[in-house]
């Protein structure tokens, strides 16, 4: 059987840039590229602007910061995994004000498009960060982080509780300029997915980030104990891909509707394009980017590649492709 | 400022208990400082090891035949490190640096002695090169647990005005530790500085027997790293800055190399108490 695609004839040089319109409609955000980073894999942008031109990718999402300043833990903060690793970092940061004036200060004067990624540990942390926000020109959208299992108690982890994961949503969507998209990431750590979601939906989220770490643990079995200093860690990379491509389905099959930005393990083009094909509006290159500091850019370029070789003229074609009902026709479809 | 190129394998020879990977590195050698070092990437575009492994570099050569070429010392401990020592001539390997900050130079012909346990020598061969151009008078001490685990001991003889050797089990030169020796080399050099390359635990005791001694000591530390640009905030230490303030400091862009009296040894693996931005302990909990 051949895969030969309806586009075949085009010419396919590496140099040429794909025929496809590669804006990502993300809320009321419209993207010159579906590819973001993913918040605290990227820092706030700085340091990846040396391996690739940060105002080309879809967004900076910055690392999750609080009302202040914070230490984290203590060390080991990581340990490596299969196809993949444990983290826990404890969300250390400079404090919102520290973070606006210096970091995203910084970002607004290179050109770059900034999703604030915020994090509290009370609804009333989250509310005075946003407050502190309102007033900062030049933000594309806030990710309200409810999800970090690093941080709260495990009873505590707002993103597993349909109410307080609500609560959070909905006074944040309150104090928060009207203007901005909210969206609220989600921790897959959860029975149905579907019903976090629909409850941060109800309570005023414009758009859902899918999915955070799952909580994970090594053992050092030289020392006997447990590897990280927090116990207990966030798993990410290519690992957990499979998990997110399932929640991002789940959750782009009972809500047709809601602008999802997916992210778990995108190493590729294609393990993006696994993301846009099951509901994602737009993608988050995390993890791979401490393996390829260049990973966003190049997941674009992959991803505006494939695309283009399955016959679509534009990323929007192709979100939520691979719901389409059995049977479904198009011009780029597989012959037999 | 640091860039990612794909390199090339031109050689890895057995050096005791090491591998010497001489490599392309693009234009990684020309901007290359002694102290800085490099992350490299373990298998290829689908390996399932992600993070990258951080080595000192160890030479540079900016104008071979090949271009700029740089040499890494490695030990093999694990996976990573396997694969690495496991490559061969024409291998591609991908790298990204010069990264870290260097050591200080002094400006004028001064004393140094400078303090490597293991292979942490090779993170010293390229300052040797330097405090020695610059008229400087260099001691050296290398320790290690056994001869094996020495590194670089006839390389220092070139240019060092001496070199002691010391082994746990006594394998070779003095038995003991560096710092048993440190104290009577820094008499006879009348050493102004002291630098450090090694373990933490043998950092930590150079730089008290620097301070001792009422010296200033620059310690190039070894902290696993996931990415080594700045990003992934997991190789952090307690350092004490300007303004006395302990914060959590990243060792990939704020080090490696430290001034000895404000890394906070003893407290390596905590977050002490005080320090910016901590929280009280009620908080922490997981």
């Amino acid at each position: 059987m051949t895969r030969a695609v309806v586009r075949q004839h085009m010419p396919s040089t590496p140099e040429r840039e794909p025929n496809v319109d590669m804006t990502a409609h993300l809320a009321s955000l419209a993207l010159p590229s579906p590819v973001l980073t993913a918040s605290g894999c990227s820092g706030f942008g700085r340091e990846l602007d040396g391996f690739f031109d940060v105002t080309r990718i879809g967004a900076i999402v910055t690392k999750s910061v609080m009302w202040s300043p914070r230490s984290g833990r203590a060390t080991p903060r990581m340990a490596e995994t299969p196809s993949g690793m444990l983290n826990s970092i404890g969300l250390q940061g400079p404090g919102v004000k520290a973070f606006v004036e210096k970091d995203l200060a910084w970002l607004m004067e290179r050109g770059a498009r900034a999703v604030v990624s915020i994090a509290g540990g009370s609804v009333d942390e989250y509310v005075r960060v946003t407050k502190f926000l309102r007033d900062v020109k030049g933000i594309s959208a806030l990710e309200v982080n409810i999800s970090c299992p690093n941080v709260e108690s495990r009873g505590q982890v707002f993103a597993c509780d349909p109410r307080a994961a609500s609560e959070v949503i909905s006074a944040v969507r309150r104090a928060a300029d009207p203007a901005i998209p909210v969206f609220a990431k989600l921790s897959p750590d959860v029975t149905d997915i579907v019903a976090i979601a629909d409850s941060v939906v109800r309570a005023g989220a414009d758009g859902l980030s899918v999915i955070n770490t799952l909580l994970g643990m090594v053992i050092d079995t030289d020392r006997m104990r447990p590897a990280l200093g927090g116990i207990t860690g966030g798993l990410s990379g290519p690992a957990i891909r499979p998990v997110a491509v399932r929640c991002v389905w789940q959750i782009r099959q009972a809500l047709p509707e809601v602008p999802i930005l997916g992210m778990g393990g995108i190493r590729t083009g294609l393990d993006a394009l696994q993301f846009i094909l099951a509901g994602a509006n737009a993608v988050s290159v995390g993890t791979s980017v401490f393996n390829d500091p260049s990973a966003p850019i190049r997941v674009h370029r992959e991803l505006a590649k494939a695309l283009e070789e399955r016959g679509f003229g534009s990323l929007e074609e192709a979100v939520s492709f691979a719901h389409r009902p059995e049977g479904y026709e198009y011009e780029g479809e597989p012959e037999e | 400022m640091p860039i990612q190129t794909r390199g090339e394998v031109l050689d890895v020879k057995r050096a005791g208990a090491y591998h010497v990977i001489t490599l392309t590195a693009g234009s990684i050698p020309d901007q290359a400082r002694p102290g800085q070092f490099v992350a490299v990437a373990i298998g290829g575009g689908e390996s399932g090891l992600l993070l990258r492994r951080a080595f000192a570099i160890h030479r540079i050569n900016s104008r071979g035949v090949y271009g700029g070429t740089l040499e890494i010392v490695v030990s093999v401990h694990g996976e990573g490190t396997a694969w690495l020592a496991d490559r061969r001539r024409h291998d591609p390997i991908d790298i990204v640096g010069p990264l870290g900050r260097s050591f200080s130079i002094p400006r004028d012909p001064i004393n140094c002695v400078l303090v490597a346990g293991g292979y942490g020598s090779a993170a010293l061969a390229m300052l040797v090169e330097e405090l020695h151009s610059r008229g400087c008078r260099v001691d050296l001490v290398l320790g290690a647990a056994t001869e094996e685990k020495l590194f670089g001991v006839l390389d220092a003889k070139r240019l060092a005005s001496t070199v002691t050797v010391t082994t746990d089990d006594g394998s070779t030169g003095v038995q003991g530790r560096v710092t048993d020796v440190l104290g009577d080399v820094i008499n006879r050099a009348a050493a102004d500085v002291i630098y450090a390359c090694g373990p933490m635990k043998m950092l930590q005791a150079v730089a008290e027997v620097a301070s001792d001694h009422g010296l200033m000591s620059q310690c190039a530390v070894e902290e696993s790293m996931a990415c080594g640009i700045g990003v992934c905030m997991t190789c952090v230490l307690p350092v004490i800055g300007d303004d006395g303030a302990t914060r959590m400091v990243r060792s990939c862009v704020e080090g490696p190399i430290f001034r000895g009296d404000r890394v906070r040894w003893s407290d390596i693996g905590t977050v002490p108490v005080g320090t910016y931005g901590s929280t009280p302990l009620a908080e922490e909990a997981s």
